[in-house]
């Protein structure tokens, strides 16, 4: 029996396999595809202070191995997550990572705030890199300053609770991103958000998205996010959790190669919703075609030339 | 009237059981029961074919066009990339499939009902009028423009009342719009549910609201999931918020959606 355990920032995950924000709805929307309390974790939909309803329709466009969305974190707020929603999510068994999105410094410590004091939640994972907002998203997260400032104040409110700090790609240097997190006090980065992209119709001669610009991510994103992980994993010494692209178990494993300590997957959960349960369960025979039986002996294990 | 979504909807591979006689524009896709029990016509299902890979991430959402203990059958008109592989599945092929998904349409019992098709919108009334109590309340109006032969119509309209109208141009449109408010208004005390374009659900929806006839509406998105999560498909409920079409619809109360 294979152990698939991990421990990182504070966090203990049966598994490494995450459900990514904005993918997986708040969980409950999966429950009948799989059982929620077998996934190492889920990160639910960006939350912010007050509900948002969200950017104009159409809102996503199918792309050759991939997708964009520019959905503009529509979300109940804080508040209704956690009257509705967390109370039915099996918090003891899997860890409920909460997603937060704020458009300035003192809204992300509120949403620290609030969201910190439940024990429900596991972690916070902070949104600097939405690409599809007006304000804040991409706006702190190209900034290592403000990425800084923000993660220092998520963390002086988080009473203890592991703060993980989201990236862009959308960035000259990443690495430099996510060593203004660590200097912050982030507990750990994840990395990569989407891609900033864009698709047209030459019928209507407009942009698909309503929004023109939108996020790319799915398999085609992959290569970018492991050369991103790559160069983080080499520059920072908190933990780093690998998203972008991962479909399969082989694919989780890459990103370990790299020296992840965990992954999120996002768009494979399109692909069919029980995408990540299969990947959950394919895990140990991935393993075995990479010759071990130990994800610490994985983890990090890279053979550069 | 909404069914929670998904509370057993499981997914499921099975096998694409039909043959093309000749490539269509318009094709019948008959698959393997994937155990479904029961649904509510009006109810919709994610296709994927395995063979798609990775090149198309998302499944396809189609109504339900029947269902009977060894099979489902969708209608599928070829608009896409999507759509024109589902048309050259060959037999044995292996469909990724979950549902049923969504809500369905109404259908009380000795209640006089107008079920307005447009094109495509015809396929969710085929089961419709298969599991109806009574189906002799039942009374078909059904707009189309390509050929009517690509259409189920004739299966349907031996089993309830049913009348054709076919748009050659856009001059026959003021005729073709006269005769649903028509139809709508014999019906004003009953119930009309109406699945089609866009357009042809605006006319509907007007008309209704205008006379106050109770009218249920099939909506159609885009779709990445279909489960409620990606929040790709919304449109607005009566008070402008955001909702999505895949997990509160895809029929809503005429009254109670903005399209």
């Amino acid at each position: 029996m294979i152990d698939l355990r991990v421990e990182f920032a504070g966090l203990v995950l049966k598994n490494p396999i995450i459900t990514a924000s904005g993918t997986f709805g708040f969980g409950l929307e999966f429950s009948s595809f799989g059982d929620l309390k077998r996934l190492g974790g889920i990160v639910v939909k960006g939350l912010s202070l007050k509900a948002r309803e969200g950017n104009p329709m159409p809102r996503v466009a199918e792309t050759p191995c991939g997708m964009l969305n520019a959905i503009g974190i529509q979300n109940p707020g804080v508040e209704a997550f956690l009257r509705d929603k967390l109370p039915l999510l099996p918090w003891r068994e899997t860890a409920i990572i909460a997603n937060m999105y704020a458009c300035t410094v003192p809204e992300f410590g509120e949403l620290a705030d609030t969201l910190s004091g439940e024990e429900g939640v596991a972690a916070l994972e902070v949104n600097v890199s939405c690409p599809n907002v007006s304000q804040g998203g991409s706006a702190f997260g190209q900034d290592p300053a403000q990425i800084r400032k923000v993660t220092e104040m998520v963390k002086k409110r988080a009473k203890g609770k592991p703060v993980i700090v989201k990236l862009s790609p959308n960035v000259t240097d990443i690495a430099s991103c996510a060593q203004a997190a660590q200097d912050g006090g982030a507990d750990a980065v994840s990395l990569i958000n989407t891609l900033l992209g864009m698709a047209v119709d030459i019928r209507t001669r407009k942009p698909t998205l309503a929004n023109v610009m939108g996020g790319l991510s799915g398999p085609a994103i992959k290569p970018v996010a492991l050369r991103c992980v790559h160069q983080v994993c080499r520059k920072v010494t908190i933990p780093v959790i690998g998203i972008g692209g991962i479909v399969s178990a082989e694919d989780a494993l890459e990103f370990i190669l790299l020296g992840a300590s965990a992954v999120q997957v996002g768009t494979a959960n399109f692909l069919r919703p029980d995408q990540s349960f299969r990947i959950v369960d394919d895990l140990p025979r991935a393993m075995i075609k990479a010759h071990s039986d130990s994800l610490h002996e994985l983890r990090g294990s890279l053979k550069l030339p | 009237m909404v069914e929670r979504n998904c509370r057993e909807v499981k997914v499921r591979e099975v096998r694409f059981l039909g043959t093309w006689d000749e490539p269509s524009d318009f094709v019948e896709l008959t698959l393997e029961n994937p155990g479904w029990e029961s649904y509510r016509p009006g109810q919709f299902a994610m296709l994927r074919a395995k063979l798609w890979g990775l090149e198309l991430p998302w499944g396809r959402p189609f109504s339900i066009s029947r269902v009977d203990a060894e099979t489902v059958t969708f209608f599928v008109q070829v608009v896409g990339r999507g759509t024109s592989r589902l048309a050259r599945l060959r037999p044995d092929d292996v469909v990724i499939i979950w549902g049923p998904l969504g809500n369905g349409f109404s259908a009380p019992p000795e209640t006089p009902t107008l079920l307005l098709a447009g094109g495509m919108g015809i396929a969710p009334f085929r089961g419709y009028i298969e599991n109806h109590p009574t189906p002799e309340f039942l009374h078909l109006l059904f707009a189309h423009r390509a050929s009517i032969d690509f259409y189920p119509y004739s299966s349907m309209s031996q089993k309830v009342r049913a009348d054709a109208v076919q748009e050659h141009s856009a001059d026959d449109l003021p005729d073709i719009i006269a005769r649903i408010e028509a139809a709508m208004d014999e019906y004003s005390g009953g119930l009309v549910l109406a699945c089609g374009p866009t357009p042809f659900l605006r006319t509907v929806q007007a008309h209704a609201l205008k006379k106050n006839i109770r009218a249920e509406i099939s909506l159609e998105k885009t779709m990445a999931c279909g489960v409620g999560a990606c929040l790709g498909c919304v449109c607005k409920d009566g008070q402008g918020k955001h909702v999505q079409v895949c997990a509160r619809g895809p029929v809503f109360s005429a009254a109670a959606v903005q399209i």
